[in-house]
């Protein structure tokens, strides 16, 4: 078993897994700081759900080694398990079974005590919102609950690493608001969270991110350094036909790369102070009617698109 | 193993059970219909069989004896001929599968002598039906005999010796074993509980995949062990209630006799549950989808415990390599030891030789199923 640092919750290296031809995930390695906020980000088929599934021990990795709280996973997965809860991309619990049952269910799987439960259940069912429901069948929830419920059901004993598979995907604002809540409650009380997303905003409220594309980590690092990394100025145009703007920009010199945002369009630029009067001249040429350029603090998709490459969900 | 894993694996296993109306169907309301459809359809025994009378004589002695063919149920008078050609017209015709022949001295020479010969023809066509259909006439001119003969020592003042007057051959002599029911019924209680008992297994593992909730329960800490026992242990209680059912309806409504011990029972049966359990499990395991899972079910289940039990074909009637075949299909013994139990009144010693076949097969597949199923995806 390889020692780790005290304040490293999970290492992970040269992590492979492939299906058939297909190498979904290939040779990875990071590390996740105990009580980080950690996002896997990228579009779908980036590798995510492989990494996860192996990070859980419920699938078995080609090459590579995945400690978790000391543990070696491919060693020991069964003792890996009670350290950690995986709440998988798909809802996991069982339909036919009460929001309680599901709970007492995955308690009694972990061992928990009796007043334990009743305490911690009540605690995570009322900041999950879910305390009316304790009677209802999961089947019988919203996509926002049903996610909720299965956040609560792995909460249920204390792990010590939470693996989160895109967990609010199809979830409304307001459950995601408090699924975040209890999220950050639990950094508090030092759990770490590992989380895999392709919600760009989401991904802002992650300590630290790994951007993936096809099996590979491109870029490891705090959303602000990620910004930062980001080459370039960005700036902002609003326009009644914002793919026009779009064409208009292709191939013009400066222009490293647009991104459709609803009605505005992110241009990422090499300088913004002489590209603006540049731009604002070409549109009046062709026409195009548009708001003042602005220039545009990034977001994580922008960040994602120019380091990555490629479009990406949301 | 841990205690707690396993029975919260079993409770969540019974509530969904319990609340999925199809499984409660096959485990409660299946046994009921295949006792009646197997119980009632299945029945070798024949009643009402044609009979075509040709009587010579047709004095008050020969009527008395075809008399005695209609009372006795096992036959109905579907011609009355006067020529021996009729016979072979109503037997081509398919009128009719048997014939008594009453000769035109009959009556005369019963009273003179103590005996008389009456003619049975049958048709062979189907030797099943005619060898049950033999027995019934032996039976009925085997009774009727003993009237004759007790009347006959009765007006002649003497005691007929055992060999004079009608010899009767004691094999047939209303051997209880011809009512098919008795063999049959403890054959569909096996049947019944291969049945349910595989296809209920057969879905509880095919169900986590399909639902997509395996994926979760195997991040859990719970063994494979303690998946594979605590989701068996509803099960096995669904079929001991079933088999109860069964073995209760076998005896006090198709009045089967029951000779042995409770206990001898229960124990054989649970034995029983238990390979057809594991049978369902291991099924499970490997197929995971919840439809094909259950096909399969049905047919490692069905195929062996109608066909090569002995439940309705004979096992000593069977070609040698057929019969070998039936060693390794575990029906077979749980057929003998039920049958043993209920006719013969067989205790556990008597039966030792199924019970070990059946140990083994217990051990066996119980030993598979805690290895095929892996916590991996």
């Amino acid at each position: 078993m390889m020692a780790t640092p005290a304040d490293t919750a999970i290492r992970v290296q040269g992590l492979s897994k492939s299906f058939g031809s297909v190498r979904a995930v290939a040779s990875i390695s990071f590390d996740v700081v105990r009580g980080e906020i950690f996002g896997l980000v990228g579009p779908d088929g980036a590798g995510k759900t492989t990494t996860m599934r192996m990070l859980a021990a419920v699938l078995q990795s080609d090459e590579g080694e995945i400690i978790i709280d000391g543990v070696n996973v491919a060693a020991e997965p069964e003792r890996v398990k009670r350290r950690l809860s995986y709440m998988p991309q798909r809802f996991g619990l069982y339909d036919d079974l009460t929001v309680s049952e599901n709970i007492f269910f995955y308690a009694e799987l972990f061992g928990v005590s009796r007043t334990e439960r009743t305490t911690r259940s009540e605690t995570l069912l009322n900041a999950a919102g879910l305390l009316s429901f304790r009677r209802r069948l999961a089947g019988q929830l919203s996509g926002g609950m049903k996610q909720k419920l299965g956040l609560v059901c792995a909460l249920i004993h204390t792990p010590k690493v939470l693996l989160l598979d895109e967990p609010t995907t199809g979830v409304d604002p307001v459950s995601r608001r408090d699924f975040w809540a209890i999220l950050y409650d639990l950094r508090e009380s030092g759990v770490t969270i590992v989380l895999s997303t392709a919600y760009m905003d989401e991904a802002e409220r992650c300590s630290r991110l790994a951007l993936l594309h096809a099996g590979s980590i491109r870029y490891c690092d705090t959303p602000a350094r990620l910004k930062e990394a980001m080459p370039g100025a960005l700036l902002s145009v609003s326009a009644a036909d914002p793919r026009g703007v779009r064409e208009a920009l292709a191939g013009k010199p400066g222009v490293l790369g647009t991104l459709l945002m609803g009605d505005r369009v992110h241009v990422r630029v090499d300088d913004a102070g002489n590209r603006i009067p540049e731009l604002q001249a070409l549109f009046e040429q062709r026409g195009i009617a548009t708001a003042p350029i602005e220039r545009a603090e990034p977001g994580i998709e922008d960040v994602f698109v120019a380091l990555v490459g490629g479009g990406s969900r949301s | 193993m841990n205690l707690r894993r396993l029975l919260a694996m079993a409770l969540k296993e019974a509530l969904q059970i319990w609340r999925d109306p199809r499984s409660l169907a096959v485990a409660l309301l299946m046994p009921l219909m295949q006792m009646a459809i197997l119980g009632y359809g299945v029945s070798l025994d024949i009643k009402h069989v044609p009979l075509c009378v040709y009587d010579q004589e047709n004095s008050q002695t020969s009527r008395a004896v075809v008399d005695r063919f209609i009372s006795s149920g096992w036959f109905s008078v579907s011609h009355v001929i006067t020529r021996y050609s009729g016979i072979r017209r109503a037997m081509d015709r398919g009128a009719c599968i048997a014939t008594i022949v009453i000769p035109v001295n009959f009556s005369r020479t019963l009273s003179a002598t103590g005996s008389a010969p009456i003619q049975a023809i049958f048709d062979a066509t189907d030797v099943n039906t005619t060898n049950i259909a033999l027995g019934y006439a032996q039976g009925v001119v085997a009774q009727a005999n003993a009237d004759i003969v007790a009347q006959w020592d009765a007006a002649h003042g003497v005691q007929s010796s055992a060999d004079s007057g009608v010899q009767l051959d004691p094999t047939v002599w209303f051997n209880e074993t011809l009512d098919s029911r008795y063999f049959i019924i403890p054959g569909v209680v096996a049947v019944i509980l291969a049945l349910v008992g595989a296809q209920l297994t057969s879905l509880t593992i095919s169900r986590e995949w399909e639902r997509g909730t395996m994926e979760q329960l195997i991040s859990t800490p719970i063994s494979a062990l303690e998946v594979m026992l605590g989701k068996l242990i509803p099960y096995f209680l669904i079929g001991l209630v079933d088999a109860t059912f069964c073995l209760s309806v076998a005896i006090f409504w198709f009045d089967v006799p029951f000779r042995g011990e409770i206990a001898t029972l229960f124990v054989t049966t649970a034995l029983f549950n238990l390979v057809v359990l594991g049978i369902g499990y291991l099924i499970s395991v490997r197929i995971r989808s919840q439809l094909g899972a259950s096909q399969i079910a049905l047919l490692v289940t069905m195929l062996p415990t109608t066909l090569l039990s002995g439940y309705t074909f004979p096992i000593d009637q069977m070609p040698a390599p057929i019969r070998a075949l039936t060693y390794i299909v575990y029906p077979r013994y749980y057929v003998t030891i039920l049958r043993g139990i209920f006719l013969k009144g067989s205790g556990l010693s008597d039966l030792w030789g199924p019970m070990i076949g059946l140990s083994l097969y217990a051990a066996g597949i119980i030993w598979l199923a805690a290895r095929a199923f892996q916590k991996r995806l």
